[in-house]
């Protein structure tokens, strides 16, 4: 191919007079639409700004295990999720929440119980007291956030379904429809997505099954319309908009093991003394806050939960 | 007027035009951080774009020479000196975040990263590999070194980018389009090369007399 421009060229043979005396316009075209293309390639994602502001809930109680902790703005806790079903970005999930239809839903609850059923959400909403508990909230990426979650124990919705002796495990699943959730259409993880708790950590009354956050309910982006909460454990153990509970009686899988076992172990309890092997955990960055802070152990639970974990040894079960 | 003549070629308003339009993404960042505007996390929010960009600007500093290739166009040649100091620019920023904002100067938690984790690691040592291009990218330093020389030191810069893309490989979770992106953009580039180099060689090859009788 021969070169369309050598630097020997008189000007004529490249642009023909008429356009070369106009050519100021054309300079002056040429920077606005430079300028344009500049702020698209920019990222000017379209703006998840507009945070649907959800419901109030009616009759909410404060909950035991608060905290005095400056509660992460609303704002933040509907803008930076990870949510890799609604997109892997941290700003995807709100942008992309109005796809996921929470109406109609049911929770499917199986396996080693004496009373296995479907419940249909306003029916399992409506079965326990609802409370505010403002927890603690550590991502396994080294950030965290204070949230005055809105939900009920899990622990006595177990006692309900009546679990056999072999029941040792709860295992959780989330939604799967692609068609709803964009992430679900790549390979980001393998879905649907599962977690699972030992039987007496799901039992323990710190875990909650959260249905809202700062008395209204639960925005899509953060899991609606149930999602389970684990305070002592990395963000990503407490699986959102969940559609099925089932008892077994062996350790299930759960995505981020399955993804990569050498990084996320099953237990994932909040441990600064064992790095993930791209991240220190020793510290984290709060939501809002500019020096990083120390991570504590059990994320500050330690007192409620070590308990549970007596004799084992937690570098190994990470 | 005194200006001559070629002081507003083409040429001159190309390089003028991209050397500010790669200023643009960092000037954007340093706005939206300004205004609040980086979102929940804006230090790693900061970090991210400025990796990005560092990486977006490294490939397009390698991409003159492929282009020559494929369209005979030497224009973009003039470009790389000014672009490969903003990318430059771009990785001094993002590790002064990384240095100054997100691990606030605790040298002892940059050293441990530094060692322990792979994908600093690797990142690090591509913005060490940049460090002598940025020095001797001045005629005084080729002169200094000796062309064959300075152009066997500023090899390194494709080491430099493999590294910097293997470091966002290493970074993300689980999504690896971007970093595949990169990746394959990296390979289409140096490919071009390569296929131009293997063709020099076949025809110096084929243009050379045989020196010895080949034994059969």
């Amino acid at each position: 191919m021969p070169p369309l421009w050598r630097p020997d060229m008189p000007p004529s043979e490249i642009t023909p007079e008429r356009t070369y005396v106009r050519r100021r316009d054309f300079i002056a075209g040429g920077a606005a639409a430079a300028t344009g293309l500049t702020f698209a390639l920019a990222g000017c994602k379209p703006k998840a700004a507009v945070v649907p502001v959800e419901p109030a809930l009616a009759g909410v109680a404060p909950g035991p295990f608060g905290t005095d902790e400056t509660r992460t703005p609303y704002k933040d806790i509907t803008t930076y999720n990870n949510f890799y079903e609604l997109g892997t970005d941290k700003s995807d999930p709100a942008a992309n929440a109005h796809l996921l239809k929470t109406r109609p839903w049911t929770v499917t609850f199986e396996g080693e119980i004496a009373k296995p059923q479907v419940i249909d959400i306003d029916t399992l909403l409506g079965r326990f007291p609802l409370e505010e508990r403002v927890y603690r909230l550590r991502c396994v990426e080294a950030w965290s956030m204070v949230i005055p979650w809105v939900g009920f124990p899990l622990g006595p919705l177990i006692k309900q379904l009546q679990p056999t002796s072999r029941a040792k495990y709860v295992a959780f699943t989330t939604k799967l429809a692609p068609d709803e959730m964009p992430g679900q259409r790549t390979g980001a993880l393998e879905w649907p997505y599962v977690e699972g708790l030992r039987m007496d950590e799901a039992m323990h009354p710190l875990t909650i099954l959260a249905v809202g956050l700062y008395g209204r309910v639960l925005p899509n982006q953060d899991g609606a319309p149930i999602r389970l909460v684990v305070p002592w454990k990395y963000g990503f153990k407490s699986i959102k908009s969940i559609v099925r509970v089932r008892f077994v009686e062996a350790e299930p899988p759960t995505s981020w093991n399955r993804q990569a076992p050498n990084e996320y172990g099953f237990y994932s309890n909040v441990n600064p003394e064992v790095d993930h092997p791209r991240w220190s955990q020793a510290n984290e960055r709060r939501i809002g806050e500019l020096r990083r802070r120390q991570t504590l152990a059990f994320n500050g639970y330690g007192k409620e939960v070590a308990g549970l974990y007596a004799g084992m040894d937690l570098r190994k079960f990470f | 007027m005194a200006t001559p003549k070629h002081f507003w070629s083409l040429s001159a308003i190309a390089k003028l035009t991209i050397g500010v339009l790669a200023l643009v993404p960092a000037a954007r960042i340093g706005t939206l951080a300004l205004q609040g505007q980086l979102g929940a996390n804006p230090i790693a929010e900061a970090m991210n774009r400025l990796g990005f960009w560092t990486l977006t600007l490294l490939l397009v500093t390698l991409s003159p020479t492929p282009i020559q290739i494929v369209t005979g166009w030497k224009w973009p040649l003039r470009l790389r000196r000014m672009l490969g100091l903003e990318t430059f620019l771009y990785v001094c920023l993002h590790f002064a975040v990384y240095l100054g904002v997100d691990q606030f100067f605790d040298f002892a938690a940059i050293g441990k990263d530094i060692v322990k984790r792979k994908f600093i690691t690797v990142g690090f040592a591509a913005f060490v590999l940049l460090i002598p291009l940025a020095i001797t990218s001045t005629d005084g330093m080729v002169r200094r070194l000796g062309f064959a020389r300075w152009k066997r030191l500023h090899r390194l810069i494709y080491l430099a980018a493999a590294l910097g893309v293997v470091h966002f490989v290493w970074r993300v979770k689980s999504d690896l389009r971007q970093p595949v992106i990169f990746g394959a953009s990296l390979a289409i580039l140096l490919v071009i090369r390569t296929l131009r180099t293997l063709r020099t060689l076949r025809a110096v090859r084929a243009a050379r007399p045989p020196t010895s009788p080949r034994r059969s």
